[in-house]
């Protein structure tokens, strides 16, 4: 396997590190990561901002979905360096003095969760998909949130949750 | 992950020179599927180039009356930019069809035309794998064949392109646009991907050190008669078993020109210019729908567990002709097959 053959790449020290400023949650954020360090890594490992959840860690599962710039993706595919000078928002910056968001009080009144654990990137996708206004029906709700899996099944809540929030925008 | 440098790109010109300074570099745009490769050691490079922040994230007409979709447009910018929701209806189906939105919010143009494929063993470092690993076999010939192709495959390898978005720029006849140290050149869409034979490490015809810089489309967008429709083992955010593209022109009631490409049935978009030819100048029956499948399948070849996607993909050609004659293509968020 390719895998086995140590000569086929150089030895790169895992101390080798780069500066990246991003503004975590209007805050910013100074910090010095490894090339290979992903932005969720990032926001977990070295902002201590758990709320953002690793899943899978291969874009299947959307736990870790927050928006950069405004817009939804898997910050476990992406790498923090790439993302130097970004905007990102993770659930920690939803809440505005202590006031929850209106998606986090439509999954509250909607029982849209029973673990909890795909709930932060459920919101978070939640938030991008109600900016690009393409979902209407319920239906393009399930399709355009079809990239967070939900393993305790709540789905017909969390479309109902969406769909409360959505009227509020 | 290995540990690897990474270096941003300048301009075009900078990510060429940086790629021939380093042959174990690779370019990274939307990284969707290299990091996620990276993750399972499948890809290993020495250095990442960071091209993401060049200008090409564009679109815009040419002159032919087409438009030219810079490589570093995302895909969902793409899907829902006017120029192609309005004149490439197919195209955008197609691009709605695939991943979820917070991939195609990363993933550029041109990287979905060099996404690698799926198959199990491909992902798997501890079995053989041609594509991986040249010359350590086939794993999947004899193994977990479900979702492998069943057309143009080779004994080194039965791997199959996932992508949704090459099928309807296979259908739709576009060309990419390429930049490397000798220059520029245009590459038709059915020579950029190659079947494998007994080269299955290399999926395109692009040469060591080429960057796509984009992706063109011709001026006809067939935006009346369209369908894409991909069948899948759950009805959303998962990989083709097949998907068809097809576009149709008439005359009267008889087809003037006919497209037809299939998805998740071959090493590349398969498209089959002689299946179109006997559509020409027929009516868009049943019988001339089902004459353009079983010449598209006339080759096919089911391994132990993908015969089935013979009939499916010949069932499901006829249905999307029929969806696009009649003007009523799949929806990609109502899942109901019309």
């Amino acid at each position: 396997m390719a895998s086995t053959d140590p000569a086929a790449r150089a030895i790169i020290p895992a101390t080798a590190k780069t500066p990246v400023a991003l503004i975590v949650n209007g805050v910013e954020t100074r910090l010095s990561v490894a090339p290979w360090t992903t932005l969720l890594d990032a926001l977990r490992d070295h902002l201590h901002l758990t709320g953002t959840k690793k899943g899978c860690d291969h874009g299947q599962c959307g736990a870790c979905t927050v928006l950069v710039d405004g817009r939804r993706i898997n910050s476990c595919l992406t790498l923090a360096v790439m993302k130097d000078g970004a905007k990102v928002t993770t659930i920690e910056g939803f809440q505005t003095n202590g006031a929850m968001h209106p998606l986090q009080q439509a999954f509250i009144d909607h029982d849209a969760f029973q673990c909890g654990y795909c709930t932060p990137g459920q919101i978070c996708s939640a938030a991008g998909l109600i900016a690009e206004g393409k979902a209407k029906s319920s239906e393009e709700i399930r399709e355009l949130m079809s990239g967070n899996i939900c393993r305790c099944g709540a789905y017909p809540n969390i479309v109902a949750a969406i769909q409360q929030a959505m009227e509020q925008s | 992950m290995i540990n690897f440098q990474y270096a941003r790109a300048n301009d075009v010109a900078d990510a060429i020179r940086q790629l021939a300074a380093d042959p174990t570099a690779k370019l990274i745009a939307g990284g969707t599927n290299l990091l996620d490769l990276m993750k399972d050691d499948v890809e290993r490079p020495s250095r990442l180039i960071d091209i993401s922040r060049l200008p090409l994230a564009t679109i815009s007409e040419t002159a032919s009356g087409g438009v030219l979709i810079g490589a570093l447009m995302s895909n969902s910018d793409l899907a829902y930019h006017p120029l192609i929701a309005q004149r490439y209806p197919l195209f955008a189906s197609a691009i709605l069809a695939g991943a979820s939105q917070q991939l195609r919010n990363m993933a550029s143009t041109g990287g979905n035309l060099l996404q690698r494929t799926r198959c199990f063993y491909f992902y798997d470092t501890t079995t053989p794998c041609n594509k991986r690993q040249p010359g350590s076999g086939c794993s999947a010939i004899n193994g977990i064949n479900r979702i492998n192709a069943i057309l143009g495959a080779s004994d080194a390898c039965i791997a199959t392109h996932p992508s949704d978005m090459c099928v309807a720029l296979a259908a739709l006849e576009a060309k990419v646009h390429v930049v490397g140290p000798a220059g520029t050149r245009v590459i038709a869409f059915s020579d950029f991907h190659r079947l494998p034979g007994d080269m299955p490490q290399h999926d395109t015809n692009l040469r060591t050190q080429e960057i796509i810089t984009g992706v063109e489309l011709p001026a006809r967008g067939f935006r009346t008669n369209y369908s894409y429709l991909k069948i899948r083992d759950r009805l959303s955010y998962a990989f083709a078993l097949v998907s068809v593209a097809t576009a149709l022109e008439f005359e009267g009631e008889i087809i003037k020109e006919g497209r037809l490409a299939l998805g998740g049935v071959a090493h590349k978009p398969w498209r089959d210019t002689g299946a179109e030819a006997v559509m020409r100048g027929q009516p868009a029956n049943r019988a001339t729908f089902t004459r353009a499948a079983d010449l598209l399948l006339r080759d096919a070849r089911g391994y132990a567990h993908n015969t089935f996607k013979i009939d499916l993909a010949r069932r499901a050609i006829v249905r999307t002709l029929t969806q696009a004659a009649h003007a009523t293509p799949q929806t990609q968020s109502n899942k109901k097959i019309r």
